[in-house]
């Protein structure tokens, strides 16, 4: 099959939507020739000219309120923040707005909208471009959230994020937008809340998000050497979550790590923590429950500090096997 | 250095045709409407006059729920949606329940939106409008993409949206007029300048002697108009919608006016920030009051013909209360049904809780 990269993969989903449904149209800051800050919009304005294409004056809460009221019409817009740490800027058109109309309207009156935005750190951006901010998000009823890892899995999310009724927040790694995978050319769809088994073990559980995925399956290797047999978890969208995926794998090795970059403190792992706890599946586990995320501190601009800051490998190889060590009372 | 703020100031001159005596000073700008039509703007005031004194009875007596007065309003608020065809996209905010209505939305409805119930605001086939918006201002942004989902939909219809003076300090008010300009995207923006943000005076809000100036830095017309002339406001909306459907863009019209009542029932008391003397003088201002004298100048309007409104008025709220009252109420399984398109497992697991109570 033919590899492109996780960036050339949304752009494709996005071009090729496009093409089949004239009322897609995307609108965000600098997406126009400039392509958008990171370039997944480049050559785009070339094919669907500047009225789809739309480049847009600096203005969050105006590009997100112009999406609600386009998708109130029947358009199906797509917006791109520039750097997803903005979306408090456009708090009030989000979290009051679009997650609640169709609610308010008892269903007559829909936002079919997706928000595309970069999220994470590592490219030394510092303490306002760098942040994970998506368990905001979930905490919204009336938004999905989604977080693909792969260039397999953004577009195929992003396919079925277009095809949503509901608004979506659609959240992009800046890390992963190089990394290559297989990719079919046709157009496809990953249902949303539908979890990924991305590797297969029994000794423990590892749900990981977005580029922690990848940093788990590195971990994941790395053990594999001292005999540990790990499976790897990606739920890819964090509402709707398939907690049966989760369930049964943590059925299966009675043992969890939850790592994500987002502060840990009130992030999303808390919920994925919960979710085991309240299932039958607390009755199999044979360690506490682990859960990594970053610091609480803002992202350092320093590259050894930003590092430090969220999760990585050896912090991820260290907690599989404190997990592994550290049995439940009962049961030793 | 040339000083420009003064003389940018000087040219928004407030708009009329209809002065406090009911006398037309200018002819020039007299919209063209028939003796029926003109009839048909005062059926309107009177009936939306009695509608409201009627709501806040309602309210007082627990029947209705949240509610925003609006006598005082009724030539800015009529005179706006009166230049407005069918296909026209209404984005409101809280105070602004009769432009819906004369829009077509059913009165029982409106007071099902005063008491949260979802039908409410499930707006009617060809009523193309939003629920009145709660939060101050969000609405501007919204009018901006409708009115570009339309442009790019080739229709020559407009988005007209209002908020208060006190609306005019959000961001979004900039956001939405800028960005609307910049696309110049057939909207509407009004101001319905009623002079106070709850209990703020518009001069302590800021420092523009008009609103209608803010237009200026975002580059689309602005025009300050006679909230209380119910024809200048037409005309001045008129002329907006000509200009947006043209494809020459946005236009902000702030019109002066006034509320009688508090800002809303919820236990404001305008005594505590406006004297009785500004009062007085704004009801001498009165929208009703000076339109009555034009037509019964022009013999068009009587008491009686004034009593029949009166009359039809305090039939049709009685019978949509009635109706109100009639709606199924609202369940859990209601709420949960209207969250999403297709609902995701965890709230199917809920609806099936609530389905199984709900049937007990």
């Amino acid at each position: 099959m033919r590899e492109i990269t996780y960036l050339e993969a949304v752009r494709e989903a996005m071009s090729q939507e496009m093409r089949e449904n004239k009322d897609v149209f995307i609108l965000g800051e600098d997406i126009g020739v400039y392509g958008g800050a990171f370039g997944v919009t480049r050559g785009m304005i070339e094919e669907f000219g500047e009225e789809r294409v739309r480049n847009t004056p600096i203005s969050e809460s105006a590009i997100a309120g112009t999406a609600i009221g386009a998708a109130l019409t029947g358009m199906r817009p797509i917006l791109e923040l520039q750097f997803s740490d903005f979306i408090t800027i456009s708090m009030d058109q989000i979290v009051n707005q679009a997650a609640k109309l169709r609610y308010m309207y008892g269903g007559k009156g829909k936002v079919p909208m997706v928000l595309r935005t970069p999220a994470g750190s590592g490219t030394g951006a510092a303490a306002q471009h760098s942040q994970s901010l998506e368990a905001w998000m979930t905490h919204i009823p009336g938004l999905k959230v989604v977080q693909p890892s792969t260039a397999y899995d953004a577009k195929g999310l992003l396919k079925a994020a277009m095809d949503d009724d509901n608004p979506v927040i659609f959240y992009e790694h800046k890390l992963l937008y190089k990394t290559k995978g297989d990719v079919p050319e046709k157009q496809y769809s990953i249902p949303l809340g539908k979890a990924d088994v991305k590797r297969e073990g029994t000794d423990v559980t590892i749900v990981a998000t977005a580029i922690m995925v990848h940093k788990a399956l590195e971990a994941a290797v790395e053990l594999e050497k001292e005999g540990i047999s790990v499976e790897v978890v990606d739920p890819r969208t964090l509402v709707p979550l398939d907690t049966e995926t989760i369930i049964e794998s943590v059925k299966k090795t009675s043992r969890l790590v939850v790592v994500h970059e987002a502060v840990k403190r009130g992030g999303y792992g808390g919920e994925i923590a919960s979710v085991i706890a309240e299932s039958d599946a607390f009755d199999y586990l044979d360690a506490p429950i682990k859960r990594l995320g970053g610091k609480a501190v803002p992202i350092p601009y320093n590259p050894k500090l930003e590092k430090a800051a969220v999760p990585q490998v050896p912090d991820i190889i260290e907690a599989v096997k404190e997990t592994l060590n550290k049995r439940i009372a009962t049961h030793a | 250095m040339k000083r420009t703020l003064e003389n940018i100031e000087k040219q928004f001159e407030t708009f009329q045709i209809l002065n406090e005596e009911g006398k037309i000073i200018n002819e020039d700008a007299m919209p063209d409407l028939s003796d029926d039509e003109l009839k048909e703007l005062m059926h309107r005031m009177v009936y939306t006059r009695i509608l409201d004194q009627r709501s806040i009875a309602l309210n007082r007596q627990g029947r209705l729920g949240f509610y925003a007065p609006t006598a005082g309003q009724e030539g800015s608020q009529l005179g706006t949606q009166y230049a407005l065809e069918q296909e026209d996209f209404i984005l409101p905010a809280y105070r602004d329940v009769p432009q819906l209505i004369w829009q077509g939305l059913p009165l029982y409805q409106a007071f099902l939106f005063s008491r949260g119930h979802y039908h409410g605001n499930q707006m009617p086939e060809g009523v193309h409008a939003l629920s009145p918006q709660i939060i101050i201002g969000a609405q501007y942004t919204q009018a901006a993409g409708i009115a570009l989902g339309m442009k790019i939909r080739g229709k020559k219809n407009v988005a007209i949206t209002y908020t208060g003076d006190g609306g005019t300090s959000q961001g979004d008010f900039y956001e939405g007029m800028n960005f609307a300009g910049a696309y110049k995207a057939p909207a509407i923006f009004v101001v319905q300048n009623n002079r106070f943000a709850i209990s703020v005076p518009v001069e302590k809000q800021t420092a523009a002697t008009t609103l209608a100036q803010k237009a200026v830095a975002a580059g689309i017309e602005g025009i300050q108009v006679d909230g209380m002339d119910i024809l200048a406001v037409y005309a001045a909306t008129k002329e907006a919608r000509e200009r947006a459907i043209n494809g020459e863009g946005p236009t902000l019209i702030e019109t002066l006016t006034y509320r009688y009542g508090p800002h809303t029932m919820a236990g404001d008391d305008p005594t505590r920030y406006r004297t009785e003397d500004l009062d007085n003088e704004w009801e001498k201002k009165d929208p009703l009051v000076r339109f009555r004298k034009f037509l019964e100048n022009k013999g068009l309007w009587s008491e009686e013909e004034e009593n029949k409104v009166i009359d039809q008025a305090k039939k049709e709220i009685k019978e949509a209360i009635k109706k109100a009252d009639e709606q199924p109420k609202q369940k859990v399984t209601d709420l949960i049904k209207n969250m999403y398109e297709e609902l995701p497992a965890h709230l199917q697991e809920q609806m099936e809780e609530y389905k199984a109570k709900e049937s007990k």
